[in-house]
Order: C-alpha cells, then sequence, then structure tokens
C-alpha cells in the first residue's frame, strides 16, 4: 500500500523554486532515503510534508487521504511524526514529559493519563534512554537528545517517521546504534522515510533512494541503483 | 463635491506626510536594531514640546528649531540605544529573546519618558500660532503652517531616501538590516551603525515632533497615540520595508482624512479595523518579505 | 507530572496556609484604610499572577492587562445596581474573557511581535471607542459607580485571588499545563507532537482575561466615578509586567512577590510624587531586564548557589 504519496509538488520561496514539480511515493513498511546537496529541498519536503509550510501547488496524500493544507498537529493525529535537522526537544522538561507530550496529544485516538505515561515510559525504552528519564532534556548530550526527538515522535505511534539528518554529529558507535534502531523501527511495522548525508548510513539501511537537486526529483532506486546513476555522480562530484 | 473630496485627500495627505516620518523612524529601529520602540512617540513628543518652548520663551522660528530639536532627540536616541539595547544584544542569548526584551525595556522607557515630560511641561494642553494663516492653492484655502508641514515633511522624506539609498552609510545600514552578522564580518562597525539607526530614528520622530507643533495642539501625553499609528504604518507597509512605511504613511493619512470627515473621533478605530484585517489577511503588510 | 518530594511540598505549603488564614481573618484585626490598602495589593496580585500565566509558560507577552482590567471597570459601571455584586464580577470577567477570545483568535495564531504590537494598542482602541459612544450616542461623560462596603471589596478581591491561585496550581499540574509548557519551549514541536497551539493559547488568554476583568470589576466599587480616560490607562499593563519580572517568571511566588512590594510602593507614593514614582518604576523595569532577568527570586536562589558552594569545598560543583 501507498503509505506516502506526492504529486507536482511545487513550493516558492520568494522567486526561489526550492521544489518544482516533485512526485514520489513511499509504500508500507518500507526504509526510503531522501539525499541531494545542499540546498536541494530535503528539508523543505519534510516541511510540506509534515505541515510546517504550504505548499504552492501540488497534493501529498496519506494513506489516500489529501493531507495538503491541514495543520501540523492534525497531521501528527492522522499518523505521521517526525524529527527535526535542528534538534528542537523540550528543553527545560525532564525526557519523559518530553515523550509525554507526544503520548498525550499526538495520538491517532485519546489515551488515559496511565496509558499515555505507559506509551512514554515504553518510547524511551526502545531507544534506551529509560535510565535518563527525569534529566531535564537539556542536560543531555546530542546524541541522547536526539534520540530523545525519536522516542518523542514514537510516542505519538505514528504510521510514518520523518527523521531529518539523525546521523549528523554522531560518532560511529552513536551511528551504529542509531542504525539498528532504525532497522528496529521498521520491524515494528513503521514506514521510515529519511534525509541524510552520511552515505554510509544510507546505502546501508534503505530500501529505496529518492534524490533531490535543485528542488527536483533527478533519480529514485536501490542503493546499488543509485550508486552506479551517472546524473547522481555527477552532481555528487562534478560541477 | 469635487472639492470636498478634494479637501479630503490633501488633509489626508498632509496627515501622511507626518506618519511617514513616524513611521520611517521607527522601521529604522525595528527593522535594522531590531527594537520595537514603543517609546517612539515620546520621542515626537519631545520635539513638539521643545519647539513649544523654544518658540514662547525664545520666539525661534519652529523651522529653524528642526535644527535644535532633531540633535537633541538624536543623541537622546544614540545614547539609549548605547546604554540599554547594545547591552541587551550581548546579554540576549537569541534574536527572539532579545526582540521581546527590547520591546518590554522600551516599554518602560515609555514611561520614564513620559513622565520627564509631564514633570517638565505638566499635563495640560499646549500650543502656539505658527503662519496660521490661510493660503490659497489651487482653489481652496488652506492653512499655510500644514503646506510648510508636508513640504518639510516631503524634504526629509525624500533627503532620508537618498542617504539611506546612494550613501555608504546607507549601504552600511542596509546590510546591517539583511544580516548583522554578514555585515560585521564585512567590516561594518555593528554597534556604531546599530546606534546610529536608533538615533536616525528617534531623529525623525523629533522632526516629525516639530511640525505637528507647528499645526496641532500638544500636550505631554501625546506620545502613545503616535506610537501606535506609527506601529499600524510600518505594519501595513511591510515590517521592515522603509518604503513601506513611507507609502503605508499616505496610505493611512488619506483614510485617516476619509473617516475624520464623517466621525473624527473614530480615526483610531478605523486605523484599528485597517490593521485587524491585515493582520488576518496579510501580516507582512505590502511591501513585506 | 514529575513526583514533589512531601518535603519539598510541606514548606511552601504550610506557609501558604498560614497567609490564607491571615488574609482571610485581617478585616476583624486591622482599620478600614489599611484593608482597602491590602485589598489593592491583592488586586495588582492577581493582575500580576494571571498575566504571568499567560506570558510566563507560552513566551507571548500580553500587554492588553489595562484594556481587561478597564473592561472589567466599565462592566460595573454599567450595570450598577442591575444584578447582584458577585454577578457583576463575574459578567466582568465574562466580557474580558469574550474579548481575549477574540482578540486571541485574530492574533495568537501569528508571531509574538504582532500579538505584543496588538494587544499594545488595545487600550487606546477601546478607550476611543467608548469615548465616541459615550460622546455620540449617549452624551454622557462618565458614570457614577454604586458604592460598596471595604470589607465587602476585600472579601471579593480575596476570593477572586484565591480562585485565580487554585486555578494557575491545578492548570500546571494538568494535561492542559504540559501543553502550555511545551508551547513555551518549543512551539514548533509542540505543533508537531499533536499540540493545536493556537487553541491552547487563545484559552490561556482568555482564562486570563478573566480574572483581570473580574477584579477590575469590584475595584471600580472603589472609585466613584468611571470614564474612558481613567478606566483605560496603560500603567495597568506596564505595573504588571514590572511586578512579574521583578519578582523572577521562574517560581509561582515570584510575581507575588513582586506584586506585593511594587503594590505597596505605589500605594506609598500615588498622591505624593505621581510623576516621579512612575518615572522610578520605568528605570528600574529596564534594571531589572538589563541586570536582573531572573528577578528577585533568581537572585536569591544564584546567591544561595554561591553561598553554598562557598561553604562546602569552594569547588565548582558543574556537570
Amino acid at each position: 500500500m501507498r503509505i506516502l504519496e506526492g504529486e507536482k509538488v511545487t513550493k516558492y520561496f520568494g522567486g526561489l523554486a526550492a521544489l518544482s514539480d516533485v512526485n514520489f511515493h513511499i509504500d508500507e513498511g518500507e526504509i526510503v532515503g531522501l539525499i541531494g546537496p545542499n540546498g536541494a529541498g530535503k528539508t523543505t519536503l519534510f516541511n510540506l510534508i509534515s505541515g510546517a509550510l504550504v505548499t504552492k501547488s501540488g497534493t501529498i496524500k496519506f494513506k489516500d487521504e489529501k493531507i495538503t493544507g491541514l495543520k501540523p498537529y492534525q497531521i501528527c493525529r492522522l499518523g505521521v511524526a517526525r524529527t527535526f535537522q535542528s534538534v528542537k526537544i523540550f528543553a527545560n522538561m525532564p525526557a519523559l514529559d518530553n515523550a509525554l507530550v507526544g503520548s498525550f496529544f499526538g495520538t491517532p485516538t485519546s489515551m488515559s493519563s496511565a496509558d499515555a505515561a505507559r506509551e512514554a515510559i515504553e518510547s524511551l525504552e526502545l531507544v534506551g534512554l529509560s535510565a535518563a528519564r527525569a534529566i531535564p532534556a537539556r542536560d543531555l548530550t546530542l546524541a541522547n537528545q536526539k534520540r530523545l526527538e525519536v522516542a518523542r515522535a514514537l510516542a505519538t505511534k505514528p504510521e510514518l517517521l520523518l527523521l531529518d539528518e539523525l546521523m549528523a554529529g554522531l560518532n560511529h558507535t552513536e551511528m551504529a546504534e542509531a542504525m539498528e534502531l532504525v532497522t528496529e523501527l521498521r520491524d515494528k511495522g513503521i514506514t521510515i522515510f529519511m534525509i541524510e548525508h552520511v552515505m554510509k548510513a544510507i546505502m546501508g539501511i534503505c530500501d529505496r533512494i529518492m534524490v533531490l537537486h535543485h528542488g527536483e526529483n533527478i533519480a529514485e532506486g536501490t542503493p546499488r541503483e543509485i550508486a552506479a546513476n551517472k546524473t547522481v555522480i555527477e552532481v555528487y562530484l562534478g560541477a | 463635491m469635487i472639492v470636498r473630496i478634494f479637501d479630503i485627500v490633501i488633509a489626508g495627505l498632509l496627515m501622511g506626510g507626518i506618519y511617514s516620518l513616524i513611521a520611517m523612524g521607527l522601521s529604522l529601529q525595528y527593522g535594522v536594531a531590531k527594537v520595537l520602540n514603543i517609546a517612539h512617540g515620546e520621542f515626537i513628543m519631545i520635539g513638539a514640546l521643545l519647539t513649544w518652548t523654544v518658540y514662547t520663551a525664545f520666539g525661534i522660528n519652529p523651522l529653524v528649531s528642526l535644527a535644535i530639536c532633531g540633535p537633541v532627540t538624536f543623541i537622546l536616541g544614540f545614547l539609549i540605544y548605547r546604554t540599554v539595547f547594545t547591552r541587551l544584544r550581548t546579554s540576549s542569548p537569541s534574536p527572539a529573546v532579545f526582540e521581546a526584551n527590547a520591546m518590554l525595556a522600551a516599554f518602560g522607557l515609555f514611561f520614564v519618558i513620559e513622565n520627564i515630560g509631564l514633570i517638565i511641561w505638566g499635563a495640560g494642553m499646549r500650543g502656539y500660532s505658527y503662519l496660521n494663516v490661510g493660503v490659497n492653492f489651487l482653489g481652496t484655502v488652506f492653512a499655510a503652517n500644514r503646506l510648510v508641514a508636508l513640504l518639510t515633511a516631503l524634504v526629509i522624506g525624500v533627503i532620508f531616501y537618498v542617504v539611506i539609498m546612494r550613501t555608504r552609510l546607507g549601504k552600511a545600514i542596509r546590510a546591517a538590516a539583511e544580516d548583522p552578522v554578514a555585515a560585521g564580518l564585512m567590516g561594518v562597525n555593528i554597534n556604531q551603525v546599530l546606534a546610529l539607526c536608533f538615533g536616525f530614528g528617534a531623529l525623525l520622530a523629533g522632526f516629525a515632533g516639530v511640525l505637528v507643533s507647528m499645526c496641532y495642539p500638544i500636550y505631554a501625553t501625546m506620545g502613545l497615540e503616535y506610537t501606535l499609528i506609527a506601529i499600524i504604518v510600518v505594519v501595513l507597509g511591510g515590517l521592515g520595508s522603509i518604503p513601506g512605511s513611507f507609502i503605508g504613511g499616505f496610505i493611512l493619512g488619506l483614510i485617516g482624512s476619509i473617516v475624520s470627515s464623517w466621525q473624527p473621533s473614530l480615526s483610531i478605530a478605523a486605523y484599528y479595523v485597517l490593521f485587524m484585517l491585515l493582520l488576518l489577511v496579510k501580516p507582512t503588510g505590502i511591501l513585506g518579505k | 507530572m514529575t513526583a514533589f518530594t512531601s518535603k519539598r511540598f510541606l514548606v511552601p505549603g504550610l506557609v501558604s496556609l498560614i497567609l490564607l488564614i491571615l488574609l482571610a481573618t485581617s478585616p476583624l484585626y486591622i482599620s478600614s484604610y489599611n484593608v482597602i490598602l491590602l485589598a489593592a495589593i491583592l488586586m495588582y496580585i492577581v493582575l500580576t499572577v494571571s498575566w504571568a500565566f499567560f506570558s510566563g509558560p507560552t513566551g507571548y507577552i500580553s500587554l492588553a492587562t489595562a484594556a481587561f482590567f478597564g473592561v472589567g471597570l466599565y462592566t460595573t459601571a454599567v450595570l450598577g445596581k442591575a444584578l447582584p455584586l458577585l454577578a457583576v464580577v463575574a459578567a466582568g470577567g465574562l466580557v474580558s474573557f469574550v474579548l481575549a477570545l477574540l482578540v486571541g483568535a485574530i492574533t495568537l495564531r501569528l508571531r509574538g511581535i504582532y500579538f505584543a504590537i496588538f494587544t499594545f494598542g488595545l487600550v487606546e482602541l477601546i478607550k476611543h471607542i467608548l469615548l465616541f459612544w459615550e460622546i455620540t450616542v449617549t452624551g454622557t461623560r462618565g458614570r457614577f459607580v454604586v458604592l460598596v462596603g471595604n470589607t465587602t471589596i476585600y472579601y471579593v478581591v480575596f476570593g477572586i485571588l484565591v480562585l485565580l491561585m487554585l486555578t494557575v496550581y491545578f492548570v500546571r499540574r494538568s494535561k492542559f499545563g504540559l501543553a502550555m509548557q511545551s508551547i513555551g519551549d518549543n512551539e514548533d514541536a509542540a505543533a508537531h507532537m499533536g499540540v493545536n497551539v493556537t487553541l491552547v493559547k487563545v484559552i490561556t488568554f482568555a482564562v486570563s482575561a478573566f480574572f483581570i476583568g473580574a477584579v477590575g470589576a469590584i475595584m471600580a466599587t472603589r472609585w466613584t466615578y468611571i470614564d474612558p480616560y481613567v478606566a483605560f490607562n496603560p500603567l495597568f499593563s506596564f505595573l504588571p509586567v514590572l511586578m512579574a519580572i521583578f519578582g523572577g517568571m521562574g517560581q509561582l511566588y515570584g510575581p507575588v512577590i513582586g506584586a506585593a512590594i511594587f503594590a505597596y510602593l505605589e500605594e506609598l507614593l500615588l498622591t505624593k510624587f505621581p510623576y516621579y514614582y512612575m518615572l522610578i518604576f520605568g528605570i528600574i523595569l529596564v534594571v531589572v531586564i538589563l541586570y536582573l532577568p531572573d528577578g528577585l527570586i533568581g537572585l536569591i536562589q544564584r546567591l544561595r548557589q554561591r553561598w553554598q558552594k562557598g561553604g562546602l569545598t569552594g569547588k565548582h560543583a558543574n556537570t
């Protein structure tokens, strides 16, 4: 089933086309990577999907329902959650409360306090932050803050998870752990769409990769296909 | 009928000239120095009452007062920026925090300056008679002082525009408005430029005060209303756009004139309705980004 | 959400209880003049805490306190004896509540600066509308207000304060309070985690306006004559901000202490040095913003930390 579908998605910033006529689709259970040089429009696409920005034209559908035009909180409750390139945790709250916000407000059906608390604790466990649950988020290391963002997103019980540069700033060990976490999440039934610059991570875990350049979808395929794609190689190594 | 419309239009332009000046001043302070100066109107008040004092005590022509009040409000604004807002800039953890704190500090300054005005000049209304003669212009009679005020406002506006667009200082100001960090890296002394901008904003307010005192009664608590008008014009023209403020001032002046011809005490309400519509439909204003 | 140790609860709880009892019984043993003075101080505490209740957690700075206060004042002036006193007070609160809903719906979807600007001008706007109304429609200027006994005024204000403190206390610990805090910490992220940020902001704003309007409605009975100039005074937007920031926004009792101090100062200086005291208050606000952003409470906490560190080993106990 196509869980996410975008048709002719276009976004302008002033006179500059951040995205032009981008078509894409993601099937349930996939891990799809989104790559491209800086400024290609990757985060913009995420912002359009999550509702942070409004499209100029084109439609985005989640589970066959149009979500373009909806507010972020509505899209979250439908089952789409995300993390942010610049980590946006709730700095002054303990880690557990961060996740609680997700489980209280972002789930498709509202939960009782007890259920929400349990959900939040489970999310923290999943990412390995159980021990840190009472620590104020601002006192966590960057790697742990990124984990917290994932936990918080998971607490909303999403079907589709958008990860924006999860690997940035992580060392080798942390990255390996993150990659493992992502595959674990997929095995639990969550579809993943991830923006990445770190090629090792992308090639390692993605089923399919989408390449953006100057706001256009220039290639799509399996990691092998993309690695061999002439246009992609030119874009990354060429002029 | 045509004459009536003409009346309203000219009156609107007269008021619009003053509105443009104060709005451009505020635009400099908010657009470049990022300070939403709620005390802006107080500099107008100082310009106005200082002119009155100088006129009644020494008989000095208000147009000459421009050269007196201008420097006073400029220096005042410059010093205030250097002491208060420069320090605030360094101590604020983020631009958003600075914006909020700067506005609150300006709120405090509003009370300080207004009450200084009240202490010096008292709460009563003042006014003086200057060029209160009728002048025949295109078939209608206008008060000479208002025409002089309009012309002066236009001249100041043009000079200001030329400075911003054509001089090196103007370039530095526009660079600082776009990207303070980059401008700093390019060799622009940011603290100096921002303080100058704030000072220039106060300067324009002072000039506007002189012009207002020529045509209308003035009092120590007059600042608040002008601050509000300046803010509405700045939003109308687009936050951060100086040309927008210039145009917006005249638009608001015209609207005020039209409403005044029907119900004088409702002009503020009319401005606010416009403000509400703006916020609902296009908060970025006419020329805003 | 996070558990309190019983020790942390005990001391503030006890202090609050004692204060509550003292305040509740005070008209019995203090002079009538002091009763009304105390009522004024409690009024400022209501204004300040209401302001901080919204502007603190959300980060949106409201300068509309004077507008809601004035609306409350005018509701009483208009209704007069038409309804029993408590109904009039509730009406003042309700009108402010509705006004805040409208203002919030228009401006809270936008950036904080638009909200601040709009609330700032609201006082002037309402003043001009009422002036127009009185001049052209009713033909009168100002209204006379029914007189009510000092003790009655005191107890109504006290009741409003208790209700407010209970509301703040329980909301902070509720799901709604969590939503409020998430908005203050990172509004973007909160929206993406399912929080209907605009709705939360608007409701919080309206609730705070209710209390401001209610206290305005009862305090109207202290002045005998109300007109648009008297009722809509920017000073009432300024003072709560000064009091809250001076006291310190970190804890609940920061604004309370700030309000108590400045309310008392204001009552002392108001008649003798009207312009000078406002000037000094303005300077104090600027100084506090520059040098004491955490307020008095923050200063005390920092001094305490330094004293404790110095007392133990003198080493930095840093993470």
